[in-house]
């Protein structure tokens, strides 16, 4: 299922298919965050924002607002 | 330092223990300074090598790539391309953490490219198995064209093997290990015809940065080979994705790491640490703790200092030839450096907590639970660490905005950092609380004079996020809204690390503040002891003249203290009191609390020790401490000039004043403008003189 990093739910698994790169700050995709590089979504902050991701086997967290910027396909 | 020494510099990303590393490789033997110009921490350490060899081992900042994205980076960049500069290092160890190879490799990469010798220091080694992680090491060292020292900084293995690999620093290849430069051959081809003699990679990391490069000017080369911002962030995007793709390759054989027996301690700890409910209310307990115990801790190492100067005082009084000197010494300069010794048992456990939060890994889970609340305010889930960090000190706090991407958020962070309580504060806030509220429980354990305190605590925090809020509303800055924070791996942490930690940043604290309120000191005294005109150099005279007019009966003691007083009103010091009086009575201050209310417009914690030097100026009797004396002062009318309305409009002025000459010139530097330190002045002493005002004129 094709998506982006925002809608995922707790523990969804996925691939990068694409990122907005313009959106994106260089150092993210320093961190892992490319194509074909794999996300899980860890937690999401009480309040609902923001994301703690698992890039790349990176832990880190972003905003929704970045988030929406990366495509993924939803794997497990 | 001397030439025969080997240079060694420390690269890496952040929280990969390259801290640790220095402290295994230097011991205490490190000096901690500043880059010329800018306040980037610079930590230069020697080591001790086999076979008489010697090291000089330089820290540098974290940085996740060369791509430079604050101050702390540019100084890695900046090191590495100036080969005249003379700390510039013979060989580079690039110390990354096993359990993220695959993202710090990408540092290495482009280190490698920069032609220097580089070893590959794998820290955290004793993870491995843990992690079910394993090596092959021969097959790393042959693709990354590099030596490998694996090491354990926590299990001190390694050290030794990472000694020996700087000792023959000369055996490492300086072949890069992948070509970066094929992601545009036409546009590098062209580069390497116009710069022969210079390395492609250097100028293109002068192109896409902003740094000093002495060789070449950005402008000489982009005038023959320009390229639109745009373009130029699709090439850097370009040349990431090359990397990863070569890091892959090489991993793919060097690294397995088998998930089945990896254990996650970690996630489990997140599920707690990040819960909706026990996230917070761990967060408001741990900052809770910290609090009480700052305060119950430091108490009696505090009391003791206090009476440590009290008794140095008296001891020059008695022991030395009375004269100016003696008087300077003991009335000057001993309750100045008091002033500022006394704060050390707070400040030290103050950086200590900070310092296991940071180290732990648990701030960055404070910053993720924090983000969207402080997000409404204009502030960012990282202004948490400055806004705690503030309670020490708003220096260290301010300089710990660094990380925070969005500029604006990061600048509304500097504005109001200086609203939270810091420690400076706290001694005017001790002194004054005693004076004027008394010493009584509510509901049976409530102490009211605690109850005050915590009080003035909260108001500070309260001010900083409204104030916040306000400039989240006016400020016109636009800035895109980046928010990336790495959650590292939980750390037991270092008993060492903090240790040198904690030392570093007081001393660096107590010199910084010491060497202000010394001067201070130094020049109120000479400004109360002498005074221009007839009216101070005659005041023996002109006193008893008074006094024989009134024939009242005076002990010699009393018209000592008459002669005292009148020459400190019209001494330099008396006359500059007076010049201000007209601002400050409707606060409730006379001209000496004015004094100490302008004087400690350096620096906050100068006004107990102007005080002090006010008041003991031509006093005979040394032995009162200054809380006595500040009890018996009175108003012309004879009643207590420190009461409930002056003490609460001086407490309130402490708490929102903006006081302190040294955060000034921090946030000139963080901002590269005396703008915002100007408008910062500004608001803060009109709100402080506003809370006085108000405070006084309703409590009277």
């Amino acid at each position: 299922m094709q998506t982006t990093v925002d809608r995922l739910k707790k523990g969804d698994r996925a691939t990068i298919t694409g990122i907005d790169a313009d959106a994106l700050p260089l150092k993210l995709l320093e961190m892992g965050c490319l194509p074909g590089n794999s996300v899980e979504l860890l937690q999401i902050a009480p309040l609902g924002d923001p994301m703690y991701l698992d890039i790349n086997g990176a832990r880190l967290a972003i905003r929704k607002e970045t988030a929406k910027h990366i495509s993924v396909e939803v794997t497990s | 330092m001397s030439n025969e020494n080997i240079n060694v510099a420390l690269i890496g990303n952040p929280n990969v223990g390259k801290t640790s590393v220095f402290n295994a490789l230097t011991g205490l033997n490190q000096q901690v300074g500043n880059y010329p110009g800018i306040t980037v921490e610079k930590k230069v350490g020697f080591c001790k090598l086999p076979n008489h060899a010697k090291a000089n081992i330089l820290d540098l900042p974290g940085t996740y790539s060369l791509n430079a994205s604050s101050m702390d980076e540019n100084v890695v960049i900046e090191l590495l391309l100036n080969k005249n500069d003379k700390l510039f290092p013979d060989v580079a160890v690039v110390v990354t953490d096993v359990e993220n190879l695959k993202r710090n490799l990408l540092l290495f990469t482009q280190i490698k490219d920069l032609e220097i010798p580089v070893i590959l220091a794998i820290n955290m080694a004793d993870r491995m198995a843990y992690k079910g992680i394993s090596l092959d090491i021969s097959h790393l060292e042959e693709q990354l064209n590099t030596k490998i020292a694996l090491i354990s900084t926590r299990k001190k293995q390694g050290i030794e093997e990472l000694k020996q690999l700087i000792m023959s620093y000369k055996n490492l290849s300086t072949e890069p290990c992948l070509n970066a430069s094929s992601m545009d051959p036409d546009y590098f081809g062209g580069l390497r015809k116009t710069f022969p003699n210079e390395l492609v990679y250097k100028l293109w990391l002068v192109i896409t940065q902003d740094v000093n490069f002495r060789g070449i000017e950005k402008k000489e080369i982009l005038s023959e080979h320009r390229k639109s911002d745009s373009e130029l962030k699709r090439m850097q995007q370009k040349e990431t994705i090359k990397r990863y793709q070569f890091i892959n390759d090489v991993l793919k054989v060097g690294q397995t790491i088998d998930k089945e027996s990896a254990r996650d301690f970690g996630t489990k700890l997140d599920r707690i640490l990040t819960h909706k409910v026990w996230g917070y209310a761990i967060f408001f307990g741990i900052l809770f703790l910290i609090f009480q115990s700052i305060f119950s801790w430091s108490e009696v190492p505090m009391d003791l200092i206090d009476s440590a100067f009290g008794w140095m005082s008296t001891a020059v009084q008695e022991h030395m030839p009375p004269g100016v000197l003696t008087d300077l010494i003991s009335q000057g300069i001993i309750p100045g450096i008091g002033g500022i010794v006394i704060f050390i048992p707070q400040i030290a456990f103050l950086f200590l907590f900070i310092s296991v939060l940071e180290e732990s890994g648990y701030m960055s889970r404070v910053v993720f639970l924090m983000d969207k609340i402080m997000k409404r305010f204009g502030l960012s889930g990282k202004s948490v660490v400055p806004l705690i960090s503030g309670v020490a000190c708003a220096i260290p706090a301010i300089m710990a905005t660094r990380n925070i991407e969005n500029w604006k958020e990061r600048l509304i962070t500097i504005l109001v950092t200086p609203f939270t309580t810091c420690s400076a504060r706290l001694p005017v806030y001790t002194i004054i609380i005693s004076l004027v509220i008394p010493d009584e429980r509510v509901l049976g354990f409530l102490n009211i004079r605690g109850l005050m305190l915590m009080a003035l605590y909260a108001a500070g925090f309260l001010m900083a996020i409204f104030a916040a809020y306000i400039f989240n509303k006016i400020l016109k800055v636009t800035s895109k809204t980046y928010f990336v924070v790495e959650m590292p791996n939980y750390k037991l942490p270092l008993l060492r690390n903090v240790g040198i930690n904690v030392v570093e940043k007081t001393k660096a604290f107590v010199v910084g503040a010491g060497k202000i309120i010394l001067a201070i000191s130094i020049v109120l005294w000479f400004l109360a002891s002498y005074g221009p005109g007839d009216d101070f150099n005659n005041a023996d005279k002109i006193v008893t003249a008074q006094i024989s007019k009134s024939d009242a009966a005076v002990s010699q003691q009393e018209l000592d203290g008459h002669i005292a007083s009148y020459k400190l009103e019209n001494s330099y010091l008396g006359i500059a009191g007076k010049v201000i009086e007209p601002v400050i009575k409707p606060l409730g201050y006379d001209w000496k609390i004015g004094i100490a209310v302008l004087s400690s417009f350096a620096a906050r914690e100068v006004f107990v020790g102007t005080l002090a030097t006010i008041y003991s100026v031509g006093e005979t009797d040394e032995q009162d401490p200054i809380r006595e004396k500040m009890a018996a002062e009175r108003r012309p009318d004879g009643s207590k000039l420190f009461d409930l309305p002056t003490g609460i409009s001086l407490l309130l002025f402490y708490a929102f004043a903006m006081q302190c000459a040294s955060t000034l010139a921090i946030v000139k530097k963080e901002t590269n403008s005396w703008k915002w330190p100007a408008i910062q002045f500004a608001i803060m002493s009109a709100v402080a003189y506003l809370a006085a005002l108000t405070a006084y004129q309703f409590l009277q």
